[in-house]
């Protein structure tokens, strides 16, 4: 299977550089705000604390993204798009798109990630005529399903998941369809989260029309449009200078999901890079089929992905679509990567971190100074519920962060956030106020980062004790049993390990980073120790005092400092630190 | 007698002096002593030739904080912590530097073997689970001190919740150790959060051996030449506080410099009757910007010095963003005109300098169409070598462009321009304001090259430039009030709140305050209280501020109700976002309570000028290159211009800290305080 993004129409009068470039700041500032919009008013902690959302412009008549957010989540930065065009052939299909509507769906086989992202699409007219799309997404807290929040790393199909919401008209010529609102507030957990969630993103968009109402007003219309189109081909241009510089050739590069979260069976993630003048192929030839459980992912997703690591080690692009213009992503028929309705999805975040670790390990061959080692490669979405004793129904459910990959420059960041997301973690007093828990260890992980000259950042261990009578927990991990792996010589970081309390002492998940339903009682811990980042170059160059000095401050063990680094560091004095 | 101001700048140290009885006011300018600035600050009072033994007060807005911050150059300290949380200042919220690019590490300013932990815990409803331990405080403190730390924070998790086992072990720390420098999380920040609490008590506790220092020298000198009048600091709230108080929480002057600016551009323009204005600051690297809305500048909660350095205090809101007089212009790959976030700074500086920089920058290209005075620069330096930018800007911006220098020249300008019109839309257009009430303000050195343009492309009213741009924040030194801010996390939703603790924890919050104004010595002309609750619907959490006034009455807390709060809430919450929750469960997160006392105001017409000054006339004329066009244009001397002047543009004012351009199409006059206000010629 191909795809392409298509060249826009370029018929319209060319707009001054300099205009140009107050115009693309203009737009980036409306999506920004729309951004902060929502951020400040959701009602649930995955969007207002970890900024799993996104708003943007898209082409009227091809939904490419034109320009988005600085603050959302970077995976949507590609994925919108295609959210956009399924809304968009709907809209053929049926006939009719007026000013005023705002279409709402959350269904991920035609608009990418999963079931827990709601997005909300809204044609933009001006003087009559459709000008171009605002959409806004989020991850809303709970959608039904088997698992409360959703991730469920035993669902065989969506339907497990979460309710399945097709594109729809939650919003006719502005007036709002109350009947769409019912019917997703019947198929949640937390209704009052989700029609928090629903209000912060209306008005978001109610924001960006009246910005793009006031921009217009100024710019006009066909000056306006034009940018539009001259901004694709400057990120084209850009991207096309940026291969050109590099060295023809193929690389590749192999890595492992754990397992399907059904059959603790290893699934391999292939990808071969091949530069050619300044094109770019993305072969993931060699990639395991779809699966049984929720690991696989659908196109959409897979040709985002792409975009986010393109991204990363090329900080500097836009976030436009034309920058996958001279990049062909090649997906294998039936691959775990383009799975169809309706084989589950939820774990995507899972699939596309594997994805980026790949993509920068062949790309580390290419460009060596350019690209950092792995980074930690799970989320490890881990929730824990119960009923207080008030009756009232508890979910705690967090992301949970992890090291960095060593760099060129310097160790890797310890305990930072996933290369797709730009989450932040709710504090330990915010979840203990707001569930019945008690963070027991909340720290960084000894000799958990990837040796290297530069390491990678340091993993976490969180250890959290249920201080109510009971509650289920479950854990949608990664990196059980494949490491984040160092590149240029640097040596793999500590897998990811989770660990529970029974009645017979402390056990261990049979698929390593997965598991539904473990019952806990009062006084019992659920302990989390998630991986830190690959290292970057040979061990052996790194300067003995840095070695000294983790030892010194306790990250890393005199035992595993010998092993990886020789004895060395024994005659150095610890590197003195910045204070 | 009198009063002095004194700012303490990256380059000058600036004085202004009022004497009270004359209305006489001086202003001074001597260059910044390094490392200690407290030689300059001293000297500088000192050329002004004032009688300290007849000065009433002095106040200082210092970046002393600031810079030891941002040059890791505070205490070697020590971090006391409940057990399994020693990392929670490494680990910050688990952000990174930069969305993309995953790169570059983070070293706390307390690294990992001086962060101790010892058992104790508090629960987040305010139990204490296990009792601390004190005898392991102490071995704490004394490993602390073994390794050479000279001041320590303490920061146990949910001491804001209930802060026993904290005072307690705080009583233990201090009776051992050697100084006062003892900072704890609940005395000074008893929020929820727990890294932003650590943050902000490890940096107070991190500044405060230099802070201290600093300010003592300051005292003891000024004392030494005769003072017997206060010793004030401006805090980054915008208010003054004493000496003490700043001993105690360095941490609040970490925006005490640009503070000061604010308040007096506020009170500036208040006076000629703006309340709506728009501050604008243009440094070397950066465009600094603050918001000034019915005459009330707006607060943040809580800023980032740099990575992972959150401060957690009420600071006036600055936005600042990479587009100063040094910041670098650059033709990316794709065609596009960029300005910064690259900065040659103030070394090496713009091209012209001949500091060794060859890329060209914002100044470079104020320098190549005229509006700079290459023969006369600011700031002392010799003459600028114009043609060393002419070149830069043809081979990094013309020759990519295709356009000529003197239109590439001008191209940077309108990126630059846009892009601090960017900014200024980010603090008014974004919070709701309409950009056609406010009044621009340009202070500092640079801004009011731009005055024109930022006016023009942000639909503003006009701009006002002040009549000594160059010392507003001394100024502002002199009239800022005094002002204390209090929170008290309470987490209670509407219904379950007691409003008698509500209005207890207020009443503690003005005691204080109060007793902080008494002990003071200043005399006020008010005293004003300021209560607000942070509010959200339960599940939300980010808070609107919620104003209370029905809270206090006459100096004392009421028990407010119910109703009145959610009353409160909905206004807030409709204002920010429109839509209401139906049935949505109201919760309160913390209380805030400001106590101010109002300070004298002086009166700014003594700044104004010689009513008997004649009409001026040009002292000459320069081409300046303006719309595409070369422009011959008139020279003024700015402070010889009388009240009234009217100046058609094209036009170029100079004074000794500032150049003003009006640009074609703008008229200049002169008010009666001497302010110099830019509007458009009406058509």
């Amino acid at each position: 299977m191909k795809c392409a993004v298509p060249d826009p129409l370029n018929d319209q009068p060319t707009v001054d550089p300099i205009t140009l470039a107050v115009l693309a700041g203009r737009m980036e500032q409306i999506a920004d705000e729309m951004d902060a919009t929502l951020f400040r008013s959701a009602f649930n902690p995955i969007i207002a604390e970890a900024h799993d959302a996104s708003h943007g412009l898209y082409d009227a008549q091809t939904g490419d993204t034109l320009i988005q957010g600085k603050s959302g989540l970077p995976i949507f930065v590609g994925v919108m798009a295609f959210a956009v065009k399924a809304v968009i052939d709907k809209a053929a299909r049926d006939g009719d798109l007026a000013d005023g509507d705002v279409y709402i769906f959350n269904d991920a086989h035609i608009g990418g990630t999963h079931l827990s992202d709601m997005r909300l699409v809204r044609p933009y007219f001006r003087d009559g005529k459709l000008f171009c799309f605002l959409a806004s997404v989020g991850h809303w807290h709970d959608l039904g399903g088997a698992v409360p929040g959703n991730y469920n790393p035993s669902a065989r199909e969506v339907f497990q998941e979460a309710v399945v919401l097709p594109p729809v008209r939650l919003v006719r010529g502005g007036i709002v369809q109350t009947d769409i609102i019912d019917i997703i507030l019947r198929n949640t957990r937390l209704p009052q989260s989700a029609r928090g969630d629903l209000n912060g993103q209306l008005s978001a968009l109610d924001l960006g029309v009246k910005r793009m109402d006031a921009l217009l007003d100024v710019y006009g219309a066909p000056t306006v449009s034009s940018a539009f189109a001259q901004l694709g081909t400057r990120a084209e241009t850009l991207m096309r200078a940026e291969l050109a510089a590099l060295p023809d050739g193929r690389w590749e590069a192999v890595d492992y999901l754990d397992n399907d979260g059904i059959t603790n069976e290893a699934l391999p993630i292939k990808v071969a890079l091949e530069i050619s003048g300044e094109e770019l192929t993305i072969d993931f030839s060699g990639t395991a089929p779809v699966t049984a459980g929720p690991v696989n992912i659908a196109l959409p997703t897979t040709i985002a992905c792409c975009y986010v690591a393109m991204k990363h080690v090329f900080p500097s692009l836009p976030a436009n679509a034309g920058v996958m213009r001279p990049i062909t992503v090649n997906v294998p028929e039936n691959s775990l990567l383009s799975a169809d309705f309706p084989a589950p999805t939820g774990g995507y975040t899972e699939t596309i971190l594997r994805m980026i670790d790949v993509i920068f390990s062949a790309a580390a061959q290419a460009l060596p100074d350019r690209v950092v080692a792995n980074a930690y490669g799970t989320i490890n979405a881990l929730s824990i519920a119960g009923t207080k004793a008030n009756g009232q129904r508890w979910v705690m459910f967090s992301f949970y962060g992890g090291g960095h990959g060593g760099s060129l420059e310097s160790d890797g960041l310890n305990h930072g956030n996933a290369p797709i997301s730009t989450a932040t973690i709710p504090p330990a007093e915010i979840l203990e106020a707001a569930y019945p828990v008690a963070f027991r260890q909340w720290a960084l992980r000894s000799d958990s980062a990837g040796a290297g000259m530069h390491r990678g950042g340091l993993g976490a261990v969180y250890e959290i004790e249920l201080l109510e009578e009971q509650a289920e927990a479950f854990l949608f991990g990664e990196r059980g049993r494949f490491a984040p792996q160092g590149i240029h010589g640097g040596g793999e970081a500590a897998k990811n390990h989770f660990t529970y309390q029974t009645d017979e002492g402390w056990d261990e998940p049979a698929l390593t980073s997965k598991m539904v339903g473990i019952p806990l009682k009062r006084g019992q811990r659920v302990r989390l120790e998630p991986p830190g980042g690959g290292g970057y170059g040979q061990p052996e160059d790194r300067a003995p005092d840095a070695v000294a000095r983790d030892v010194a401050l306790g990250f890393l063990s005199e035992t595993l400092a010998d092993q990886t680094y020789g004895p060395a560091w024994r005659e150095a004095a610890p590197k003195d630190d910045a204070a | 007698m009198s009063i002095i101001g004194v700012d303490v700048g990256g380059t000058f140290t600036d004085i202004f002096t009022l004497d009270e009885a004359s209305g006489e006011a001086r202003v001074a300018k001597v260059p910044t002593s390094r490392p200690d600035q407290s030689a300059g600050f001293l000297k500088g009072v000192e050329s002004t030739g004032s009688d300290l033994g007849s000065v009433r007060t002095v106040v200082h807005g210092t970046t002393a904080g600031t810079n030891a911050l941002l040059e890791r150059k505070g205490a070697r300290i020590g971090i006391i912590t409940t057990e399994g949380f020693r990392d929670t200042l490494e680990m910050r919220r688990r952000d990174r530097r930069a969305t993309w690019g995953l790169r570059g590490d983070f070293d706390p300013v307390v690294p990992r073997d001086r962060r101790l932990e010892v058992p104790e815990r508090t629960l987040s409803d305010g139990t204490v689970e296990t009792p601390v331990e004190i005898t392991a405080v102490e071995q704490a403190a004394r490993d602390l001190l073994a390794m050479g730390c000279d001041a320590v924070a303490l920061v146990f998790i949910n001491a804001y919740a209930n802060p026993t086992n904290e005072l307690k072990a705080a009583e233990a720390l201090r009776a051992l150790w050697p100084n006062p420098h003892v900072s704890v999380s609940s005395e000074i920040l008893p929020e929820i959060r727990e890294f932003e609490r650590t943050s902000t008590t490890t940096l107070n506790a991190y500044l405060q051996p230099e802070v201290a220092g600093y300010l003592q020298r300051l005292e003891d000198g000024l004392r030494a030449g005769g003072l017997k009048g206060e010793f004030l600091l401006v805090q980054s709230n915008g208010g003054v506080m004493a000496v003490g108080t700043a001993c105690r929480l360095p941490v609040r002057t970490a925006l005490s410099g640009p503070a000061a600016g604010v308040i007096a551009a506020g009170y500036i323009a208040t006076t000629a009757g703006y309340d709506d204005v728009v501050t604008g600051d243009v440094g070397g690297t950066s465009f600094d910007v603050s918001l000034i809305a019915d005459g009330q500048s707006a607060l943040s909660a809580q800023t980032s010095i740099d990575f992972g350095m959150v401060v957690r205090t009420p600071m006036i809101e600055i936005t600042t963003i990479g587009a100063g007089g040094g910041s670098i212009a650059w033709v990316d790959k794709g065609g596009l005109l960029n300005i910064g976030p690259e900065s040659a700074g103030s070394e090496p500086g713009p091209v012209a300098y001949g500091g060794g920089n060859d890329r060209p920058t914002v100044t470079d290209a104020n320098i190549v169409l005229g509006r700079i005075d290459p023969d006369q620069p600011l700031g002392g330096r010799e003459r600028l070598d114009v043609e060393a930018a002419r070149q830069a800007i043809d081979k990094h911006a013309g020759l990519p462009l295709g356009l000529s220098i003197d239109d590439a020249a001008e191209a940077i300008l309108t990126v630059a321009n846009a892009r601090m019109a960017g900014a200024i839309r980010l603090v008014s257009i974004e919070r709701g304001h309409d950009p056609q009430r406010f009044c621009y303000m340009p202070f500092g050195g640079g801004g009011a090259l731009h005055a024109c343009a930022l006016v023009e492309e942000c639909g503003l009213a006009r701009a006002l430039v002040p009549r000594f741009p160059g010392v507003t924040s001394a100024l502002g030194c002199v009239i800022a009030d005094m002002r204390q801010d209090f929170v008290q996390t309470v987490n209670t939703t509407v219904a379950a709140l007691d409003p008698n603790d509500l209005a207890k924890t207020v009443q503690q919050h003005i005691d204080d305050g109060m007793g902080l104004l008494d002990a003071s010595g200043v005399t006020f002309e008010a005293r004003d209280v300021v209560v607000e609750l942070d509010m959200a619907y339960a599940g939300q959490t980010h808070t609107v501020a919620v104003p209370l006034p029905v809270m206090v009455d006459a100096g004392k807390a009421i028990r407010p109700t119910a109703e009145a709060i959610g009353a409160a809430f909905d206004k807030a919450y409709k204002a920010a976002f429109e839509r209401l929750l139906d049935g949505g469960v109201r919760r309160i997160l913390n209380v805030r309570t400001s106590t101010i006392g109002r300070r004298p105001k002086f009166d700014l017409s003594t700044l104004a000028p010689d009513p008997n000054a004649e009409q001026a006339k040009p002292y000459g004329s320069r081409k300046v290159r303006m719309g595409g066009q070369w422009h011959d244009t008139p020279l003024y001397e700015r402070l010889a211009l009388p009240v009234d002047s009217a100046i058609e543009g094209p036009a170029i004012l100079t004074q000794p800290d500032t150049t003003i351009l009006v640009e074609p199409g703008f008229r200049a006059t002169v008010d009666t305080l001497g302010n110099l206000i830019l509007e458009r010629q009406a058509a």
